[in-house]
């Protein structure tokens, strides 16, 4: 019993959905997985971190991990409150905004890309208010930054959301009946055990943001060592026909994102354990 | 609650009948012990409707404003010519291929996963859920280093059989139904899981055969979760840019999508044009998004639980 490979049913078909979803997914996301992972393979080792430790390259994976780290940190708090006042809050307007959340899901990357641009480029409507300040956000690093923000918001406020919603309401009255006030009670009663469905939406949108290229390009301005992105870079080695570059600079994203999910699952794991739900 | 407060608000007259005081409705109801304060509830609101205005409805009012900025003129100008129409087309084709493809690979993976017991299981579900952890370029790459006829691991054989995938409308499919592979999946398989496979055991015990019951019985129960699947799937393969935009070639007229259409104008300084067809898009985002709320609302049992809020 402990050793069979499937449980008997009586239900028909397990063969021919698994063996079809196996082969699919083996054609469409295993295949191209594996002939990055033997491209990478294939050059010399000496090269790859040649290629990998390239100050254009490190710069490059700088300016992505850092606008990323920023924005989901930004987006953590941002995304917390927004959950909160869609969950805990009835007003009118309530249901229209839990739709505008999924905007970034929904809006072309490229679309938000050119509009943001719009918006924070010197002469745009934000940006045109700014400039006299001093204060550049289009073709600079803040730029990269406001697009993540837009990309990985729904990321941390749907991943709170649910859990916020099923969140068991007796502690927070029992802690009322103590005496707690409302800070407290919130502070210390209501958020500690959102920490790890916080974190892996954090993550998630982490991830999401390190990976992005649509929403980033047009804002960023693309300028080597300050504001072009690990993903861009590897456009760019592929448009110059240096397919060890960007093969190398790929197979590091890659192992990033592997990192990240990892971690995701981890976390899931032990917050499933501790607390009862994902 | 209110019931308490009804009572609380009667008062006994003097002839000892019970009536309901009328000016009481304005007294403030006591506050909860798990409620905030009203002036903390109203900053709260304020503050993320404040921010969601500024960094979710700002971006897409400019798409609408930029766009119309000369009138609809401009806008129809550049959406009826040549390249922007082939763009169109392109886009729909690619999204009638890939998003029916991975229709049915979820309908087949979900089946498998909820409906059956096996090992590994945990690993496969991971596994579907892997595209949404891969840079979108780092995808397009990936197929690149498979499919292209200099640099490809089949490179020999498609350039001897004279297939262009890389540079062509099948590497666009390719990409775009890696990047849109979980979608109908990830929302099937939590379903079915929930729902058990009961329903189907007593279909087959009364004698229905093994499609039938997947036809009469399991296919009614989630219809609007596979409705919900197809249309993010949809979204997002409509709009899809760095993957496709790898493997695309920028070829006017033959491999532009819609979403590259957008970044040739905008690169050339036809700003307005690119608008406008940004606009279209934009359009597709917000029926998107309403037909997905309307299934959140109206059909949120139906759905996976994560998706009843």
């Amino acid at each position: 019993m402990a050793f069979r490979l499937v449980q008997p049913s009586v239900l028909p078909g397990f063969r021919i959905s698994l063996g079809f979803s196996l082969a699919y997914l083996a054609v469409i996301v295993l295949l191209p997985l594996a002939a990055l992972l033997s491209s990478t393979l294939s050059i010399d080792g000496a090269e790859i971190w040649r290629i990998a430790t390239e100050d254009r390259t490190l710069a490059a994976l700088k300016v992505s991990f850092l606008t990323a780290l920023a924005a989901a940190a930004f987006d953590l708090p941002l995304g917390l409150l927004v959950a909160w006042v869609l969950v805990r809050y009835d007003f009118p307007g309530r249901r229209l905004l839990d739709a505008m959340i999924d905007l970034p899901f929904a809006l072309p990357t490229a679309v938000a890309g050119i509009a943001l641009t719009a918006l924070y480029a010197p002469n745009g409507w934000i940006g045109a208010l700014l400039a006299p300040l001093g204060v550049k956000i289009a073709f600079t690093p803040v730029g990269i930054f406001i697009a993540l923000v837009f990309v990985s918001l729904p990321f941390i406020v749907r991943t709170v959301q649910p859990v916020l919603a099923d969140a068991d309401r007796e502690v927070e009255e029992a802690s009322a009946s103590l005496g707690a006030g409302r800070l407290f009670t919130v502070l210390r009663v209501v958020l500690p055990p959102l920490l790890p469905t916080l974190l892996t939406g954090f993550a998630l949108a982490l991830a999401r943001a390190i990976g992005e290229y649509g929403s980033v390009i047009f804002i960023a301005g693309n300028i080597p060592y300050v504001s072009e992105i690990a993903p861009l870079l590897i456009v760019i080695k592929l448009e110059e026909f240096d397919y060890a570059g960007a093969t190398v600079i790929a197979a590091v994203m890659l192992a990033i994102s592997f990192a990240m999910l990892v971690a995701v699952n981890l976390l899931q794991s032990i917050s499933r354990r501790r607390l009862g739900h994902v | 609650m209110s019931d308490v407060a009804t009572t609380l608000a009667t008062s006994t007259l003097a002839n000892g009948a019970v009536a309901p005081v009328r000016s009481v409705r304005t007294a403030p109801r006591p506050r909860g012990p798990t409620e905030d304060s009203p002036a903390a509830r109203a900053v709260a609101i304020a503050l993320a409707v404040g921010l969601l205005m500024l960094f979710l409805l700002l971006p897409l009012a400019a798409v609408f404003v930029e766009a119309l900025r000369k009138g609809f003129g401009p806008v129809i100008e550049a959406l009826s010519h040549p390249d922007a129409l082939s763009a169109v087309v392109l886009t729909l084709l690619v999204a009638a291929i890939a998003v029916p493809a991975n229709l049915v690979f979820g309908v087949a993976a979900a089946w498998a996963i909820a409906k059956f017991d096996f090992r590994g299981k945990t690993l496969l579900v991971s596994l579907i859920d892997l595209p949404f952890s891969v840079s979108p370029v780092v995808a397009g790459l990936a197929y690149v280093l498979l499919y292209s006829t200099t640099h490809g691991w089949f490179g020999g054989v498609l350039d001897a059989a004279g297939i262009d995938i890389i540079f062509a409308v099948p590497g666009i499919v390719l990409a775009t139904i890696f990047v849109t592979f979980p979608f109908v999946a990830r929302e099937l398989i939590p379903l079915m899981q929930e729902q058990g496979r009961t329903e189907e055991e007593a279909a087959l015990s009364l004698g229905a055969g093994g499609l039938r019951t997947f036809v009469t019985v399991t296919l009614p129960n989630v219809k609007w979760a596979l409705l919900y699947g197809v249309l993010l799937c949809n979204a997002r393969a409509m709009g899809e840019f760095g993957a496709v935009s790898v493997v695309s070639g920028h070829i006017r007229g033959l491999t532009n999508t819609m979403p590259l259409h957008i970044e040739i104008l905008y690169n050339e300084y036809q700003f307005a044009a690119a608008f406008a067809v940004a606009a279209v898009l934009a359009l597709l985002a917000l029926v998107t998004l309403a037909v997905k709320s309307f299934l959140e609302w109206r059909h949120a049992g139906e759905l996976a639980a994560t998706r009843r809020h």
